[in-house]
């Protein structure tokens, strides 16, 4: 589903990522974890073009990321994005924030646009809120808005880039709740957190980056039992130690 | 007093044709600004590079001066137009580059996320700007965009110099008439400043209704 080769991103004289390649398969569930400043979120960010890479390539589902353009806006439809701070469009509505682009991109009708929209708002239990702006919202409710703003799209695969770090503790549970039932349900997923208890219990696969690169890669138990590297052995007992 | 009470009439053209000027060219200022502020945040280099000419260009050379080339150099080039309209197109292009950089400070003051989830949705780069961060960008900068409003109001009355009879042309006439300067200028720096206190209700009341919460 998700394909990536070589992948080489520079800022200034600082390499954020250094030859990185990543295979998701359909229906996977990857989660990315690592030191702060190992590249995981520009990985991340990569893989929808948010940030242009300096060299490598992306796959998505068989089609080459391009530059930029109305094609990598296409593209871009098809791959939903979470974002540690939310980004709901402050001066619409929680359910105008869900039909904007199904109606603008996929050129549905306002009618079933709501509708699909209501659906997916049950789902991640707001339905309530339909009708308030974002800044009505707790930041929970705030982050379940933003994934079931991503789903209004029907995307292929689902990038979370640390969509819980801006939560208060009592709230990442919410947030997590509705990204393990879609993990259930069997969407791509690649998840860049350090929910550790998410990771372990929900994750397919865990990679795990430091100083741009990636170091090391497996299942949830592998990783957290027999890490094999000192880099991640060391990540662990720092952040496992609490 | 009755210098103004005589006069009433050309008090009232000269008055009817600064509105008139006024709202015409605050018009053409909110879309050239528009379009001159997407142009500057846009990907493309040479649009950007475009609209920060049209910006320097226009915002160096005094309102005055830009006039006076319009009104008597255009025709030496075969273009004629009537003052009126030579004046109001001068007043919106003047205006519309400060208008353009008071939406560009609009735009940069939205977060960098709104556009990217914008984009990260599958919406293009105009799509991003003319449906999540025009809108917001345009509510933050109501206040600055009242005091251009407030300034294209003053600046109509150059066109007095190129021979438009709007307020400040007409009250010259009548002075010239009647030789009372303090009665007749004062009287139309009152009418200046009624219309301008106008402008500043609206921009409160507009600004009141479309804060964004944050």
């Amino acid at each position: 589903m998700i394909e990536v080769r070589g992948l080489h991103k520079r800022f200034g004289a600082h390499t954020a990522l250094h030859e990185v390649d990543l295979d998701v398969a359909r229906g996977e569930v990857v989660v990315v974890v690592g030191p702060s400043g190992s590249g995981k979120s520009t990985l991340c960010r990569c893989l929808n073009r948010l940030e242009s890479p300096d060299a490598g390539t992306i796959r998505i589902d068989g089609a080459e990321l391009p530059a930029e353009g109305r094609e990598l806006a296409r593209l871009r439809a098809d791959v939903g994005m979470v974002f540690q701070s939310f980004n709901l469009f402050q001066h619409k509505t929680i359910l105008q924030n869900l039909t904007l682009a199904p109606t603008r991109v996929r050129g549905l009708s306002r009618d079933e646009a709501e509708r699909n929209a209501r659906e997916l708002l049950d789902r991640v239990g707001i339905g309530a809120q339909a009708g308030k702006l974002p800044a009505q919202l707790s930041g929970g409710q705030q982050q379940r808005a933003a994934i079931a703003r991503a789903l209004a799209m029907k995307p292929k695969a689902m990038l979370f880039d640390e969509p819980t770090s801006a939560l208060d503790p009592e709230m990442v549970g919410e947030v997590l709740d509705v990204m393990t039932e879609l993990a259930r349900d069997g969407m791509t997923m690649v998840v860049v957190t350090h929910e550790m208890g998410f990771a372990r219990q929900v994750a397919d696969r865990v990679v795990f980056m430091a100083d741009g690169e990636i170091v090391e890669s497996g299942t949830p138990s592998e990783f957290f039992d027999s890490p094999a590297t000192d880099r991640a052995r060391d990540f662990l007992a720092k952040v496992l130690s609490h | 007093m009755n210098v103004i009470t005589d006069h009433l009439s050309e008090f009232g053209h000269g008055l009817v044709l600064t509105v008139e000027l006024t709202l015409l060219s605050l018009a053409g200022a909110l879309v050239a600004g528009v379009v001159v502020a997407a142009m500057r945040v846009s990907p493309v280099r040479a649009l950007r590079a475009a609209g920060m000419a049209y910006v320097e260009v226009l915002q160096n050379i005094p309102l005055l001066v830009w006039l006076v080339i319009a009104v008597f150099g255009l025709p030496e080039i075969g273009v004629i137009a009537g003052l009126f309209t030579t004046s109001v197109v001068v007043i919106v292009l003047y205006q519309g580059a400060y208008t353009a950089e008071a939406i560009r400070s609009g735009i940069n003051s939205v977060p960098a996320g709104q556009g990217e989830a914008a984009r990260a949705l599958g919406l293009t780069f105009t799509q991003s700007l003319r449906l999540v961060i025009l809108p917001q960008a345009l509510r933050t900068v109501v206040q600055p965009l009242g005091n251009i409003a407030i300034m294209t109001l003053m600046n109509t009355a150059l066109a007095a110099a190129v021979g438009v009879v709007e307020l400040t042309a007409a009250a010259n006439r009548v002075n010239l008439a009647e030789a009372k300067p303090i009665w007749i200028f004062v009287t139309a720096g009152l009418a200046y400043m009624a219309l301008s206190g106008l402008f500043g209700l609206v921009t409160g009341v507009l600004e009141r209704k479309w804060a964004i919460l944050r």
